[in-house]
């Protein structure tokens, strides 16, 4: 197993976010958590980043490693894993070639670097006619393309991606993900965590649903898919 | 008012500008990697000019001993390094025990922090060293230049172009390196740094470096200029160019120090008009006047930073 989370538990203050919950992802899977909002996805993500702090009796184990030993800019750079997180989040200051060389900061193979920044560039060729425009006078679709290839930059390993589809036009959502799918072709494992239920579940091979910070439902795709309590409450009946 | 006496105050202004600029450099490049204001900054300068003394008694008593047989301009050269060098060390220390275990506490509490650790540097100085002033040792012969009526010395122009040529140096790495890259991103958005691989930990520090190696170049260069020392030296100067910061623009490095030498100007065109004890006084006032007009500085944005992932 390549990432294992048993009996993950976030708090904000008061706040409890996720009860303990437990999910593995293997080697090459592309894996989904579905829920509303305020279920906690988000969460999850950052909780495997450290980017936020679990309680006690959490374990986390990447490739059999403990992870809450890790800092969040070493879950990058040591154990691979990037993150795409909510929101984008990109330096609307920097340019897009700015952005993704930031991301490769703590990288030191010079030559795999140049492969993966070609490699972006013909995943997603809008960006390199942008390049040395500055990240925030992109338009949406841009930016989560940018916002994907930066966080590929960064790590390659495993990519957690929050909510990839969020403001794309529906033709855009769907070359996303066709852009995703390559990706993970090549043998990066992806997380994926989305409101768009359908879409998440027909691009992943298995899917977790998150309510209110409880894991409810767990299995394949289509399983989920024809699954009546999941279409009634996220598939629109 | 005569042109000669207005080039005259130009050139004034231009050194005095110079010492609100390069420690105005240090409260900004801090201010826009982790929004907190450090208080200590201008302590951090009058160590900086502290250090020098120290290196250039100690370089000079190399020379005239007759250990080392150095050049003169290289006496200088190696007091402006080594105590840039030297200083910064300071303000990697100050982040590491002042500042990095506040990181996610309110900003009342590192601005509090800030003004103890300066009250530590004044008062460890006083310990250290005594009350009496010190005389900085002169590296340089003064010589004056006369052009079409306006005297300018030859260390004016020392301090004029070594600062600019810091700044420019300092624009060229927050520009071109990855470091400075990463000062930019933080400035934007310093949550999401860690998730690029980029370690706050590394940034932070290196940032404060920078800054007060900058300081103390100030303050070597203040000790040329004027070679009194006091260890309260740092207060007043630091707090000026603290407002020259807010005057660039919160989080703006080069407004900071374009924004320090206007103050230079202020203070010395003021002080030409009116009599120079209502220099600080009216010299304020017109820098309020500004930040009525431009409450964010000349080159700040209004925006509200993202707290959290
Ligand atoms: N920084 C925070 N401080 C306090 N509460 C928070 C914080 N972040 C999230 N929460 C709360 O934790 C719960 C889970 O939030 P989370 O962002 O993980 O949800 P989500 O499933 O990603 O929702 P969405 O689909 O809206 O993005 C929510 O109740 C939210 O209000
Ligand atoms: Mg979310």
């Amino acid at each position: 197993m390549l990432l294992e989370v048993k009996n993950l538990r976030v708090s904000y203050g008061n706040i409890k976010a996720l009860h303990g919950i437990d999910f593995q992802v293997d080697e090459g899977e592309i894996v989904c958590i579905i829920g509303a909002n305020g279920a906690g996805k988000s969460t999850t993500l950052r909780a495997i980043s450290r980017m936020v702090e679990v309680e006690e009796g959490t374990q986390m184990t990447f490739m059999g490693k403990d992870m809450l030993k890790y800092k969040p800019e070493k879950v990058v750079s040591e154990l691979g894993i990037s993150h795409v997180p909510e929101g984008r989040r990109l330096f609307g200051n920097l340019t897009v070639m700015e952005n993704l060389k930031l991301a490769t900061f703590a990288r030191k193979d010079k030559e795999k670097i140049k492969k993966d920044m070609e490699r972006m560039f013909s995943i997603f060729p809008r960006l390199e006619e942008r390049k040395n425009q500055e990240a925030g006078t992109l338009s949406g679709g841009e930016q989560q393309m940018l916002a994907v290839a930066r966080a590929y930059m960064s790590a390659q390993r495993v990519m957690l991606l929050d909510e990839p589809s969020m403001g794309l036009a529906p033709k855009l959502m769907l070359s996303m993900f066709d852009s995703l799918a390559e990706i993970s072709r090549e043998g990066t494992t992806i997380l994926l965590v989305e409101q768009n239920a359908r879409l998440a579940l027909k691009f992943a091979q298995r899917g977790y649903v998150l309510e209110t910070g409880n894991l409810v439902i767990e299995g394949k795709s289509e399983d989920l898919l024809n699954d009546p309590e999941v279409k009634k409450a996220y598939l629109g009946g | 008012m005569t042109f000669t006496f207005f080039f005259q105050n130009v050139v004034n202004a231009l050194q005095w500008g110079s010492f609100y600029a390069l420690i105005a450099l240090g409260y900004a490049m801090v201010y826009s990697i982790l929004m907190l204001f450090n208080f200590a900054h201008g302590d951090i300068f009058m160590v900086g000019s502290y250090i020098g003394f120290g290196v250039a008694t100690g370089l000079l008593y190399l020379v005239t001993s007759g250990f080392i047989p150095l050049p003169h301009w290289l006496v200088l050269v190696l007091t402006i390094v080594i105590s840039m060098f030297l200083t910064s060390f300071v303000g990697v220390i100050v982040e590491r025990i002042g500042y990095r275990p506040l990181r996610n506490a309110p900003r009342a509490s590192a601005a509090i922090t800030g003004l103890m650790i300066g009250i530590i540097l004044e008062t460890g100085n006083l310990a250290l060293l005594g009350a009496r002033r010190l005389n900085f040792p002169s590296l340089i012969m003064s010589r004056t230049y006369e052009i079409g009526g306006v005297f300018v010395t030859n260390k004016k122009i020392l301090v004029v172009l070594v600062s600019i040529g810091l700044m420019l140096a300092l624009d060229q790495f927050v520009r071109k390196t990855k470091w400075g890259m990463a000062m930019r991103a933080m400035s934007y958005d310093f949550v999401v740094v860690p998730l690029m691989g980029v370690s706050i930990d590394v940034i932070a520090p290196l940032t404060f470096a920078i800054g007060s190696g900058l300081a103390a170049a100030g303050g070597v260069l203040y000790g040329i200029a004027y070679p009194i020392l006091d260890p309260y030296m740092g207060i007043l100067i630091g707090w000026k160019a603290f407002v020259a910061a807010i005057l660039g623009g919160r989080g703006s490095i080069m407004g900071a120090a374009l924004a320090g030498f206007l103050l230079g100007f202020i203070e010395i065109f003021v002080a030409m008009i009116f009599p120079s004890t209502l220099r600080d006084l009216i010299a304020f006032s017109i820098v309020l006047a500004i930040l009525t007009f431009r409450p964010y500085g000349f080159f700040g944005k209004p925006y509200s930073a993202k707290l959290r992932l």
